[in-house]
């Protein structure tokens, strides 16, 4: 049999776990001072851009996208390496999925307090920066796909079936809930009207806590919680193979 | 109502690809064995020392 040495990406791991890091920091705080103004009014503070309205979605966006959204990546790129015993397929779109994240993140903090929004909950991002959305979250579809073709191990282990399900959905409820049709750089108009507006946020909204705050959380567990349980998994083998046949 | 039917379609097609996805996997043999990958992802590669430019 023919050995063959190859290393893992683990620089991408530790980016997107530092920013899940800082980003999750960052969203508890904002929670926090959000919570408190509800309590103390007096914590807006008097500025327009540090009061409840405009920072509940920040906080929101904050926690979902970027801490939930880092630590998806932090796992997806850690476990994809070692279950599929190959490195990422490109090192490049690696990074250019973890700067245009960040950068993403940024431009909702700058947008979000001082008003810009669509309004949609947990879409309020302006349309711009949907697009940005848009074209990172393919790139990382395109590196995890393109993993998935250069694999060494031929079994496609069942974390990995969460994190494309992922990946689809995600893809397909971001666009059909963000189409919209812009006035200007920072505003636009939903494609869809009234109820039928309602609607499709809701069935995007609904789906998206399905897809992204549940599927790559159990893609996590099937892969993670079992490293934990090792030695415990090794001890109920051995009892089963032992008493149990 | 036109909404509910776009999503209907975007549903259906989304989930006939998950469909065609399951049987491919099937006839790939994918669920073939179902012990051996539950073992398989406990056990990691050796990290060789002098070349340890993992990164």
């Amino acid at each position: 049999m023919e050995q063959q040495t190859f290393y893992y990406d683990n620089k991408i791991v530790r980016l997107f776990g530092g920013a899940t890091i800082l980003w999750g920091v960052v969203g508890v705080l904002v929670g926090l001072l959000i919570a408190l103004q509800l309590a103390f009014p007096v914590m807006n503070f008097d500025i327009a851009w540090l009061t409840f309205g405009r920072l509940r979605p920040l906080h929101t966006n904050a926690i979902i996208f970027a801490f939930v959204g880092n630590g998806i990546f932090t796992s997806v790129y850690y476990s994809m390496q070692r279950l599929l015993k190959t490195r990422m397929y490109s090192d490049l779109l690696g990074r250019i999925h973890f700067w245009g994240w960040q950068l993403i993140i940024v431009a909702a903090a700058l947008t979000l307090p001082f008003g810009y929004t669509e309004g949609k909950e947990y879409a309020e991002l302006i349309w711009p920066i949907d697009i940005a959305v848009a074209v990172i979250w393919l790139v990382f579809g395109w590196n995890m796909l393109a993993t998935l073709a250069i694999r060494r191990v031929r079994h496609i282990y069942v974390a990995i079936w969460f994190y494309i399900s992922t990946f689809v959905t995600i893809t397909v409820l971001w666009v059909v809930n963000n189409l919209s049709l812009p006035y200007d750089w920072l505003g636009s108009y939903s494609v869809y009207a009234g109820v039928q507006d309602a609607l499709v946020q809701w069935w995007y909204g609904h789906n998206a806590v399905a897809f992204f705050l549940t599927t790559p959380m159990l893609g996590m567990m099937y892969y993670f919680y079992q490293k934990q349980q090792i030695v415990l998994f090794i001890l109920i083998n051995y009892l089963s193979f032992t008493f149990g046949h | 109502m036109y909404a509910i039917f776009v999503l209907i379609i975007i549903s259906l097609i989304v989930a006939i690809g998950f469909l065609v996805t399951f049987v491919w996997a099937v006839k790939n043999n994918q669920y073939e064995d179902d012990y051996t990958p539950s073992v398989r992802i406990l056990f990691d590669d050796e990290v060789k020392k002098d070349t340890a430019k993992e990164e």
